[in-house]
């Protein structure tokens, strides 16, 4: 919880700054349209958490956008499908191609950065072909209108696109925090051999990763579709897997697997879409977006690593003192 | 007699708590094989790695040329005319023979471009191929080769140093018989062009068949020393063993009881052309001894099921049991305690409760969420029961000794219902009072009628716990030897792949 109180405190210091600078940072109308940036950011970064935990990478969730896209768009609008089965076939899309590449990962045992890629270069190019490269946007009828009601609507002012976050966040945190699920994504994510050795079906559980994922990617699509009410499917999500990555990153996930937590994505996701907000209040040229996002990432990630190479240093002395009165034959110096 | 090139006087090394090497002193004269050979851990290996540098010794001379050195360093080995052929070979399996030979010493040119002389390196291996007999261009890559052919890869590049020693650690252990013929005349071809070759192996035939002089190790002493003349296998064998055993050995509170764990004619990944056929009774401790690399760890990873099996069965109190993966074998009640416990044994970063629960963990959930008090409760149990030392069971497990570690892979098992354990090398690395504690836990387990199976390649142990031993040789079970017949002598025969003589006492 170290890592985590320690990104709230940047969160909060950051916010404080940027308000007392301009106080427009603080107002009604710029927090909820911050909230709603990352309800919508938030959603499938903690698929891409997840993913991570794993030692794993997912590069194709803003090709999926682009792709399930506008085929949610087809279905409502060409195809006059009612809304609920349109949204399930986006979620089993994503769904779908989740367990292809989580397939190929763990059972061909492909390198998730290589599957993920390629995944990001085909939906894109099968989301442009499919479209002849035409925006999709719905009409002036009224499809969907509930759907668009829950997905862009408020509730007493609050995004609910924010709201559904929080609820995500919490169901995910109890199963990733207390869950047998959850406990063997950390496990397999340290030492998939040990969990292999204690039992654990590894593959089905890296797989569920990706599965999980992509039914995430599949939700945010629909939220995504209606925040811009069109898809231009070059366009559409670019980018988006590097948000999410960015967010897992400074939220506590570490590439090698095994470490984070879903209040720790959740921070990250804040972070960034508040930097991102920051550099639009301060007068802060906006091409420099994203130098200073990566900028802020690069001195978070280094600050931590110097924190825990610390803090092991401190345990590491400690465990020899206690460990003094008794002759330890060193590991690895086993006799030949 | 010619001036010894290389000799060592009083070498010592001690880590902390166990001395590897004590007042060991060797001379290697040119143009001589001389055999090396000792049980494992008699201190063979660290004797070499201090002849390379890579080692330094606590005590002692290292005499070079008349030049005497306390240390080495891996510079001066080379400089020196020190060369290796490793057991685990050291090659770069994605470059070519010829840049192999020359790594890190590689002929440039092209002047500030500091290009590699490819084409140069080549010529000049070709015709050290040829003095080896090799039957590969210099432009092989080495990951097409044979690991004979590898191998003189290795003596190649020892020659192109002009390497005047040569150091083969088990050289033969993956070789057929007709690539160990001619690895034995290169070495004779070594010996007549005045390099010296030390060659240390198990096999005692080679050591006849080739050495001029053997040096016998045991427990990091020299055992003996034999003459040409002198050098036969029984002798051999009596000077490897003979130290003092201590009493280990707790009988069991009851003769073992009928049925077990049956192993039929299975087959591994290590030696897929042969069969191994073994039977632990339930209540029994049965010692599985061999020499490294004789295929016991393959058949504990295919009875757990982490390598594929290719054939035989394995049988639970007569019924067949189908392990696919580890999963089907922990259903069964057949757990393993691997060998390295901190990469297959343990989540090292997980705390010690997380570890304790994990290959059970549906036990202590309701509606999938794990309910945190039965998980502590058990590895509490367990915990006092194994007596693991630790500040709390939120302890992560990388902070324990190795002892500790290894109790609470244990702890793991016997929080669940075991029938039979496979333990291989279960006190590696582990301090003495931890380990007799070990042995206590296993004998406990066996009195309450699990069939335990113990891989341990040291001898102490395999005497000193087991109520029968196995013994293994190149994938083969070679001999199985009741208490009365225990020796380290019958022992080592049995794993150097010789016949057990019944009568013979050591």
């Amino acid at each position: 919880m170290r890592k985590e109180l320690g990104l709230l405190i940047l969160l909060i210091v950051v916010g404080g700054i940027t308000g007392a600078i301009n106080p427009t940072f603080l107002s009604a109308v710029n927090l909820l349209n911050m909230a709603n940036l990352i309800g919508l950011f938030g959603v499938f970064s903690l698929g891409e958490g997840l993913v991570i935990i794993t030692g794993g990478i997912d590069l194709s969730v803003g090709s999926m956008f682009a792709l399930l896209g506008v085929v949610f768009i087809d279905l409502l609008t060409l195809h006059q499908w009612p809304w609920p089965l349109a949204l399930l076939a986006v979620i089993a899309g994503g769904v779908v191609l989740g367990a292809i590449q989580g397939t190929l990962i763990t059972r061909l045992k492909m390198q998730p950065f290589v599957v993920t890629l390629c995944g990001l270069l085909i939906y894109r190019g099968a989301a442009r072909y499919y479209t002849t490269d035409s925006t999709r946007g719905f009409g002036y009828g009224d499809e969907a209108d509930q759907l668009r009601t829950l997905a862009s609507g408020h509730l007493y002012g609050v995004p609910n696109t924010f709201i559904f976050l929080v609820i995500l966040a919490i169901v995910m945190g109890v199963a990733l925090h207390r869950s047998v699920y959850g406990r063997y994504l950390y496990a397999v994510g340290k030492n998939e051999e040990a969990a292999r050795y204690s039992g654990i079906r590894t593959s089905l559980v890296v797989a569920g990763a990706y599965v999980i994922s992509g039914a995430l990617a599949g939700i945010s699509t629909v939220l995504l579709v209606f925040y811009t009410d069109s898809v231009s499917p070059s366009s559409f999500g670019n980018f988006y897997e590097l948000y999410a990555i960015a967010a897992a990153v400074l939220g506590g996930c570490s590439l090698r697997g095994g470490e984070g937590s879903i209040f720790g994505i959740v921070l990250g996701t804040a972070l960034l879409q508040v930097l991102q907000n920051l550099v639009n209040i301060l007068g802060i040229p906006s091409s420099l977006n994203f130098a200073v996002m990566g900028s802020v990432i690069l001195i978070g990630v280094l600050a931590d690593q110097q924190f825990q190479a610390r803090r092991r240093m401190a345990a590491a002395t400690g465990a020899a003192r206690r460990a003094m009165p008794v002759p330890i034959l060193r590991s690895g110096e086993q006799k030949t | 007699m010619l001036e010894p090139l290389l000799e060592l006087v009083g070498i010592t090394k001690v880590y902390p708590g166990v001395t590897a090497l004590d007042d060991v002193s060797l001379r290697v004269i040119p143009g001589e094989v001389l055999g090396l050979i000792g049980e494992n851990g008699a201190g063979k290996s660290t004797l070499m790695k201090i002849l390379g540098g890579v080692v330094s010794p606590s005590a002692g001379t290292i005499r070079l040329d008349g030049h005497d050195h306390a240390t080495l360093t891996v510079g001066e080995a080379i400089g020196a005319g020190i060369a290796f052929v490793h057991q685990e070979l050291n090659l770069f399996e994605n470059l070519d023979v010829a840049a192999n030979v020359f790594i890190g010493r590689e002929t440039l040119v092209g002047g500030p471009l500091r290009l590699v002389d490819n084409a140069g390196q080549r010529v000049r291996v070709a015709p050290l191929l040829e003095r080896l007999g090799a039957d590969f261009a210099p432009d092989t890559l080495v990951e097409e080769l044979s690991i004979a052919q590898r191998q003189m890869v290795e003596i190649a590049k020892a020659l192109s140093m002009e390497a005047r020693v040569i150091i083969m650690d088990e050289p033969t252990s993956s070789l057929t018989i007709s690539e160990t013929e001619r690895l034995l005349r290169i070495i004779a071809d070594l010996k007549a062009h005045g390099v010296a070759v030390i060659f240390i192996t198990h096999r005692l035939g080679e050591i006849a068949a080739s050495a001029d002089r053997v040096v016998v190790l045991r427990d990091g002493r020299v055992a003996g020393e034999l003459a040409r003349a002198e050098i036969a296998h029984a002798t051999m064998i009596r000077l490897m063993i003979g130290r003092d055993l201590k009493s280990l050995y707790v009988p069991p509170r009851s003769a073992s009881r009928e049925g077990g764990c049956d192993i039929a004619d299975l087959v591994t990944a290590a030696f897929p052309d042969r069969h191994v056929s073994l039977s632990v009774r339930h209540g029994e401790i049965l010692g599985l001894a061999g020499l490294v690399g004789a295929g016991r760890t393959s058949l504990a990873r295919t009875v757990f099921g982490i390598d594929r099996n290719r054939g035989g069965e394995v049988r639970l109190d007569g019924a067949p049991v189908v392990v696919r993966d580890p999963r089907d074998a922990i259903r069964h009640g057949i757990y393993l305690v691997p060998e390295d416990r901190k990469k297959s044994g343990l989540v090292l970063e997980l705390p010690i409760r997380e570890n304790i629960t994990l290959a059970d963990l549906p036990r202590y959930a309701r509606m999938l969420l794990v309910r945190r008090r039965s998980e502590a409760a058990v590895s509490r149990t367990q915990s006092a029961r194994l007596g693991i030392k630790a500040p709390s069971i939120d302890t992560e497990a990388v902070a324990l000794s190795g002892g500790n570690q290894q109790k609470v892979v244990l702890a793991k098992w016997l929080a669940m219902r075991p029938r039979v354990v496979i333990f291989d090398e279960p006190t590696r690395g582990i301090d003495v009072g931890a380990k007799n504690e070990i042995y206590a836990l296993m004998r406990g387990l066996a009195d309450q009628g699990v069939a335990i199976l113990m891989i341990s390649s040291d001898m102490e142990e395999v005497i000193g716990v087991s109520d029968r031993i196995a013994v293994m040789h190149e994938g083969r079970i070679t001999g199985m030897l009741a208490r009365e017949d225990f020796s380290e002598y019958n022992v080592l025969r049995l794993a150097m792949g010789q016949a057990h003589e019944p009568a013979e006492a050591a």
